[in-house]
């Protein structure tokens, strides 16, 4: 049976368009409100990631860290995580769900507990930030056998040798970090180079689904419509935050900022 | 799990960087793993290389300062009326602490990389320090990431790195001590490794970062063997060797020669910093038997809560106020070759307290942490044991804190 995420990508690719993924951080502003934001912008995602806090990110971006923050100053638990994941999944329209964070909450979680528990809550992929391959071959083991795409990160100073074997390794999604940074830099590649290696890394398998992410903006989405999908999420966690700021409801705001995205991609 | 004998501990981790098949590892972005590929490369050549040695030896002697001494606290001795208690006064070294050992290594490693910029993270801000003087010294641009909350209770370190030209970025995320330092330098590097080289600034983070520390400050321990054979003719027969410990850096490098003799025979003490004597928060994993968590790169016992999250900790000492610690250290303790306790804030001021007044040393809050063990442990204890205590920092750094808590501080 084809996965939910690679269903997703086939229905773009009919809609000759790339995958338009988001990311938000479960719990951020409040856990009712990151569910309704899920809700609300699967309208016109098509994939959705969801992070799960950590205190001590080491690639987070500061969008990305102060989404975190607020939601763990919230009193956010990891369980939190996995109880909207499966509201969200309860919902009419519900899009496929990669959750995605820091090993160590999956290694406190315990591995077979915490693929167990996505499993059973409907998550479709996992993206572990600091896990990367070869140490992930066992848990990417672990997640395949329970029907969960894990998926591999390639940036701009991994190896060619080193990519061939992450894409071996990887199953039906992978990841390109558009270029050295944490999440939500200011884009200091330009599209085009991005992606002139990116189809120099998707020559590797043509047939796995590649993302790029890192710097995607409303203003840029649009130069990299010959992706597969592309990932927006600090832009998103800014989004939330600037309603906050002027007292408006991120519910509305976010439904706004994902529709213009999806309108600049198709 | 086993220690070998005979071979670097350093060196004694598996091919995915762990030792004793569980500590330590590799937990990085994608990002770094290239940059850590050729980071570890580039150590492996220089550390047998004859000319990078010899480059070394000259910093360590015309720079450093070697050996720091090696000294007898008569005073102290005589006063606690057990054991004979030495200090090995590594705050002697250039700049007045430990650090300036991996900061050198880390500065030469740079200049060899072909990088013109450096970065670091520091607690106490002596990290910091040394690094912005080598920064200095080899012509490098410095970056130095530290906590708001330290960079409140370490001014004169601030001063210092300021001086030598260096930047420090100021961290306000979380507990705004060296925890949040780490994490945004190894952010910052996440962005920059192409043209930034990075050092921790302990013997913690990512396999190869605990590698280069402690080769650096193997140098402590050299020193003192040689050290001891002069004072005593031969290596006493019940040596103790006390050694804070935050990260551990210090600690290893004070014990590194002595790993392979019998702990009977010699003892090493590792003293976490418990914090307040009425306070929850403490950063001693160790000895307080936290669970194994993953922070910066490697897998170690460390202060969490029941979610995962990683613990605020509180300590009058930022240099130990870590949570988690070297993966080396949690091996040491899980086979018994090293011995760890904690000493809380008020221990380590009457501590610094006692032997200040007695002898003409002044040990920064860190090393007060190792005096208060020894304090306790010295009077049960005959005249045929001997205590060295690594006086690892010196306490002018702490100048405003000792202040506040005594009233005066003295030198």
């Amino acid at each position: 049976m084809k996965s939910q995420i690679s269903l997703a990508f086939e229905k773009c690719k009919r809609e000759n368009r790339p995958a338009l993924l988001t990311y938000t951080v479960a719990g951020d502003n409040s856990k009712k409100k990151s569910l309704e934001i899920l809700k609300s912008i699967s309208q016109y995602a098509d994939i959705l990631e969801i992070g799960f806090p950590f205190n001590a990110p080491t690639a987070d971006g500061p969008q990305i860290q102060n989404s975190t923050y607020r939601a763990l100053k919230n009193g956010f638990k990891l369980k939190d995580a996995f109880q909207i994941v499966k509201n969200y999944k309860k919902s009419r329209n519900a899009k496929p769900c990669i959750l995605m964070g820091y090993y160590q909450m999956v290694y406190h979680y315990g591995e077979k507990k915490f693929v167990k528990k996505c499993k059973q809550v409907g998550v479709n992929g996992l993206i572990i930030v600091d896990l990367p391959w070869p140490d992930n071959k066992k848990f990417a083991k672990l997640c395949k056998k329970n029907s969960i795409t894990f998926v591999q990160l390639i940036s701009p100073t991994t190896s060619k040798e080193r990519m061939k074997k992450i894409i071996r390794d990887s199953h039906n999604l992978n990841y390109l970090i558009s270029m050295l940074s944490t999440t939500g830099g200011k884009l200091k590649v330009s599209p085009k180079k991005i992606l002139e290696n990116y189809i120099k890394i998707k020559r590797v398998n043509k047939s796995k689904n590649m993302v790029i992410g890192f710097g995607i903006t409303n203003k840029n989405i649009g130069s990299f419509k010959k992706a597969d999908g592309l990932v927006v999420g600090s832009a998103l966690c800014k989004g939330i935050s600037d309603s906050i700021k002027n007292r408006q409801n991120p519910v509305i705001k976010l439904n706004k900022m994902v529709k213009a995205l999806k309108n600049k991609i198709i | 799990m086993k220690v070998k004998k005979g071979i670097p501990l350093i060196d004694q981790h598996d091919k995915n960087g762990f030792y004793g098949g569980k500590f330590g590892g590799n937990y990085v972005a994608e990002t770094l793993k290239k940059p850590i590929d050729d980071l570890s490369k580039l150590f492996e050549k220089c550390r047998k290389d004859k000319k990078f040695l010899k480059e070394r030896d000259d910093l360590y002697e015309n720079y450093v300062g070697t050996p720091t001494r090696f000294i007898k606290l008569q005073n102290l001795t005589d006063h606690l009326g057990g054991a004979q208690i030495y200090a090995k006064m590594v705050s002697d070294a250039n700049g007045g602490a430990h650090k300036i050992y991996n900061a050198i290594t880390h500065a030469m490693l740079c200049k060899r990389a072909k990088k013109k910029y450096i970065c670091t993270d520091t607690g106490a801000g002596y990290n910091g320090k040394m690094f912005s003087m080598v920064a200095k010294k080899f012509g490098l641009g410095c970056k130095v990431f530290m906590g708001t909350r330290d960079i409140e209770r370490q001014k004169p370190n601030c001063e210092a790195i300021r001086k030598n030209g260096a930047e420090i970025i100021p961290v306000n995320s979380g507990s705004r001590t060296l925890v949040d330092a780490v994490s945004e330098c190894i952010r910052y590097w996440v962005s920059n490794c192409d043209k930034v080289h990075m050092g921790i600034g302990s013997l913690v983070g990512p396999n190869i970062f605990v590698k280069i520390c402690g080769w650096s400050t193997a140098q402590i321990s050299r020193e003192l063997k040689v050290q001891l054979e002069e004072e005593f003719g031969e290596i006493p027969n019940k040596l103790k060797l006390i050694n804070c410990v935050g990260g551990g850096s210090s600690a290893y490098g004070f014990w590194s020669e002595f790993f392979d003799y019998d702990k009977k025979h010699i003892e090493l003490i590792g003293v976490e910093a418990g914090g307040p004597k009425n306070s929850k928060l403490h950063a001693a994993p160790l000895s307080k038997n936290s669970k194994i968590g993953i922070l910066h790169g490697a897998a170690a016992y460390c202060v969490q809560d029941a979610d995962g999250q990683i613990n605020e900790t509180e300590s009058c000492s930022s240099g130990l106020d870590y949570p988690s610690c070297s993966a080396i250290h949690c091996l040491l303790k899980d086979v018994g070759r090293a011995r760890y306790t904690f000493a809380t804030d008020e221990e380590a001021f009457s501590a610094y307290k006692l032997v200040t007044e007695l002898e003409e040393i002044s040990p920064s809050l860190e090393p007060a942490h190792s005096f208060a063990e020894a304090i306790k442990i010295a009077p049960k204890l005959d005249e045929s044991n001997i205590i060295v205590v690594n006086s690892c920092g010196d306490s002018l750094k702490d100048k405003d804190i000792i202040k506040k808590r005594l009233g005066n501080y003295i030198r």
